[in-house]
């Protein structure tokens, strides 16, 4: 039984590397600083890059996490320092269900919220989307964390003659910031590789845009666009693009582990 | 009280918890320039009677009070009256050493100064220092106060956590067994402070420890289930006490 | 919504420009990959979650620790591509020549073989939903107090009567939250089984042949609603039944996965 698992984490493992290698493989070749510099090139001219997406997604993610992070946290610091409340159990609750929505129905929601509003595709939406899946995430971890935090801290502070509201703050999510800090990180990276959500809210774009009323591209969205399109010159793009998104997801999740392990050691 | 009139007293003051009385009808007054001693079995309400004194005890869900508690003759539970700036009047050290551990030496110290903002920068580092001085702290940390806090034993942190409570000049500082965490050395630096700091502020310390209790008081209260049983002179206290339950617990037959 | 009534979920014939909407074919092909994908991943992750902290040898637990946790966050998208271009030739090559030839007999294995299939997507969803299991199943076998298993040792149980007498029972409901968990991710996952599925509005009994789910009808055409606004609600309509049951399901999951953590404040 015992070796049985152990076949087990081998064949949990494998696909790991299966996939780093064939995108190394396969994407690497492409990697040239034109790729990270020039917008696609016409079907059947080489050279042509994925830059346009690149911004894109730095800028659909970044302002969803701009707005996602902070309400994460917030939420997260409700359900918690306002534990036992009806409200801060059912803010739990929904956020725990709402972390298993699946992103296509997020998307949808999107869509139906701003698109359908606003009667025009745009980068916001998408940002929208990718807020609305970082919210319970960000929450989550939040709430844990700040849980961890003391009871005796906080009476340390509301001794001293700190409000509670300036004791949550300035004590209790100080405390408990490394760790948010890293659970961001986490949902900044989970986030970053979501393409569902954006497929009827950013939509896509040929062109460099920095304009989040329009349309916009992202890395996600290159790499099914060129992956289940035709020419084998856009394949061989959607293995490159998904070698720089992977590179852009392992960086933050590698990140927000070195935040978490260095306060870990230097509270040992 | 002997001598003239009592910095912070109560008037039959009970503390509930829901429907449990922890503290019931408390007349206490203590002076000025003394330390009070409040001794008992755990559980007999010593704490929480404490914490009525600088309103922590609401801060607990489901607590609640009746009666009265007057600092300087002024009810501290009279509407209107703010916890939060009645906590800067009332200082508290807890059993557990609290530093903060995000902010350094000195930023622990002046945690509760800053609440005032008219305070200059300068301001700030002279009292940081004269605070730490009178934790009896400074020679300890004055090389390191941007290290954390976190990097002091128990006893110093237990002394910053003094300073930082002194730093804003409260009238009163409440101890809730400063010392039940603290090996003896510790233990006897924060007991000798005590003695010093009663030159300028009201102490009442909560110990579960009779001698402690002996060596640092002025007067004793002894609590026995949610009551106050007896209060006097300490060394009247532990000599010839007048209740029997004192008596009994004093010399160790219970609690 | 009303319009559709329960033809929408009764009947096979999905034709936007005639007007006729029934989601019947996908809502087979959700369940059937999710159950599918369950399936396998099931002993697979509960096997490593299981050996990991218990018999792992310590230097692997934490690199095998690590290359779970990246494996979970590889994007949806990465794994369709990988699907498309490594997984499914590998497939049609080697693997699904030996099952048609072995199991043919069975309905689920004959031919046709299509490369993109439901077979394929429940493969790419095993792949995908097996880091996830494992992590939360982790999570709740570490929250078993230690003194069950060593009350099982000082009884002279083996380490392995200690995990399976001892730790997965105290576990159990955590354990199957943490699957139901997985299903929930398998329902709603959209990009990868988009890329791998074939989509075809179509039941066929072999495993074989292309299929669709719901997360990928939407995907796919609710972009350009070919049918018009009547299209659009049909597929709205498709993404409230498919949050409706995520959530239901994560709901479940999340009070089984409450009742272990409970367990361990009260002990």
């Amino acid at each position: 039984m015992v070796t049985l698992m152990g076949v087990a984490v081998v064949l949990a493992v494998l696909p790991l590397f299966l996939i780093l290698g064939s995108l190394i493989l396969k994407g690497a070749s492409s990697l040239s600083l034109g790729f990270f510099l020039n917008r696609p090139a016409p079907v059947g001219e080489t050279g042509g890059g994925v830059a346009h997406a690149i911004t894109g997604t730095l800028m659909i993610v970044g302002v969803a996490a701009l707005a996602g992070v902070p309400i994460g946290i917030a939420g997260g610091l409700y359900a918690s320092e306002y534990r036992g409340t009806r409200l801060a159990w059912i803010t739990r609750f929904v956020a725990d269900v709402l972390n298993g929505t699946p992103s296509i129905v997020v998307g949808l929601l999107a869509w139906t919220w701003v698109v359908a509003t606003q009667r025009h595709f745009s980068a916001l939406a998408g940002s929208f989307a990718l807020a609305f899946l970082m919210i319970p995430m960000v929450m989550r971890t939040t709430e844990e964390l700040v849980r961890l935090v003391p009871d005796s801290l906080r009476e340390a502070a509301l001794a001293l003659g700190y409000s509670r509201w300036r004791t949550t703050l300035v004590v209790v999510l100080r405390t408990a910031l490394p760790g948010i800090v890293t659970g961001s990180l986490l949902a900044v990276a989970r986030v970053s590789g979501e393409t569902a959500p954006l497929l009827f809210t950013a939509l896509g774009s040929e062109y460099f845009s920095f304009d989040l009323e329009r349309p916009m591209a992202a890395l996600p969205l290159v790499v099914y666009k060129y992956a289940t399109g035709p020419y084998p010159e856009w394949h061989k793009l959607a293995w490159t693009a998904s070698l720089v998104l992977i590179m852009v997801v392992f960086a933050l999740s590698i990140a927000a582990r070195v935040v978490t392990r260095q306060r870990l050691g230097r509270n040992d | 009280m002997t001598d003239g009139a009592p910095r912070i007293r109560t008037e039959r003051l009970s503390a509930m918890y829901g429907d449990f009385a922890a503290v019931r009808e408390v007349s206490l007054a203590f002076a000025p320039n003394r330390v009070h001693a409040l001794i008992g079995p755990s559980g007999c309400g010593k704490s929480t009677f404490l914490r009525t004194l600088n309103r922590m005890h609401e801060t607990i869900p489901g607590a609640w009070i009746e009666g009265r508690v007057l600092l300087d003759e002024g009810d501290v539970y009279a509407s209107g009256v703010s916890p939060v700036r009645l906590r800067r009047r009332v200082g508290m050290v807890f059993q557990k050493p609290t530093p903060f551990p995000f902010m350094s030496i000195a930023d622990n110290v002046a945690a509760g100064l800053v609440l005032d903002r008219s305070l200059s920068k300068a301001r700030v580092a002279e009292v940081v220092e004269s605070s730490l001085r009178r934790a009896a702290l400074w020679d300890e940390v004055k090389d390191r106060l941007n290290a954390s806090a976190m990097g002091l034993s128990g006893g110093q942190q237990q002394r910053l956590c003094l300073a930082r409570s002194i730093a804003p000049e409260p009238e009163v500082i409440l101890l809730d067994e400063p010392t039940a965490s603290l090996d003896p050395m510790g233990t006897q630096k924060i007991e000798e402070l005590v003695f010093d700091l009663k030159r300028e502020f009201t102490i009442v310390i909560v110990t579960h420890n009779m001698q402690q209790a002996a060596r640092v008081s002025d007067t004793t209260s002894f609590f026995y289930m949610g009551s106050m049983v007896e209060h006097g002179a300490t060394k009247q206290m532990f000599t010839a006490p007048r209740e029997e339950r004192t008596e009994a617990y004093i010399t160790g037959r219970f609690g | 919504m009303g319009r559709f009534g329960a033809s929408f979920i009764t009947t096979s014939t999905w034709d936007p420009v005639a007007g006729q909407f029934g989601a019947w074919p996908a809502i087979v092909g959700t369940l059937l990959t999710s159950l599918l994908a369950l399936s396998m991943a099931v002993p697979l992750s509960l096997g490593v979650a299981i050996y990991l902290p218990e018999f792992a040898p310590g230097p692997i637990r934490r690199p095998v620790a690590t290359v779970i946790e990246l494996l979970a966050a590889i994007p949806s998208v990465v794994y369709g591509l990988w699907g498309i271009f490594v997984l499914i030739p590998f497939l049609t090559t080697w693997v699904y020549p030996f099952l048609e030839a072995r199991l043919g007999f069975l309905p689920f294995f004959t031919g046709p073989v299509y490369g993109p299939s439901v077979l394929s997507a429940s493969i790419i969803l095993t792949v995908m939903i097996v880091p996830f299991i494992m992590s939360v199943s982790r999570e709740v076998l570490l929250a078993v107090p230690s003194g069950q298993r060593e009350a099982a040792l000082a009884l002279g149980a083996t380490r392995w009567e200690a995990v399976s007498t001892a730790i997965v029972p105290y576990a159990k409901s955590g354990i199957i939250g943490a699957v139901i968990l997985g299903l929930g991710r398998a329902l709603g996952e959209t990009m990868a089984v988009t890329m791998l599925i074939g989509n075809r509005h179509e039941v066929a009994a072999s495993l074989f042949a292309p299929g669709y789910t719901m997360a990928a009808v939407i995907a796919n055409e609710f972009a350009d609603a070919a049918g018009g606004p009547i299209h659009e609600s049909a597929l709205i309509l498709m993404a409230l039944l498919l949050f409706g049951v995520t959530v239901l399901v994560n709901a479940i999951a999340r009070l089984m996965i409450w009742r272990v953590s409970l367990g361990r404040g009260n002990t």
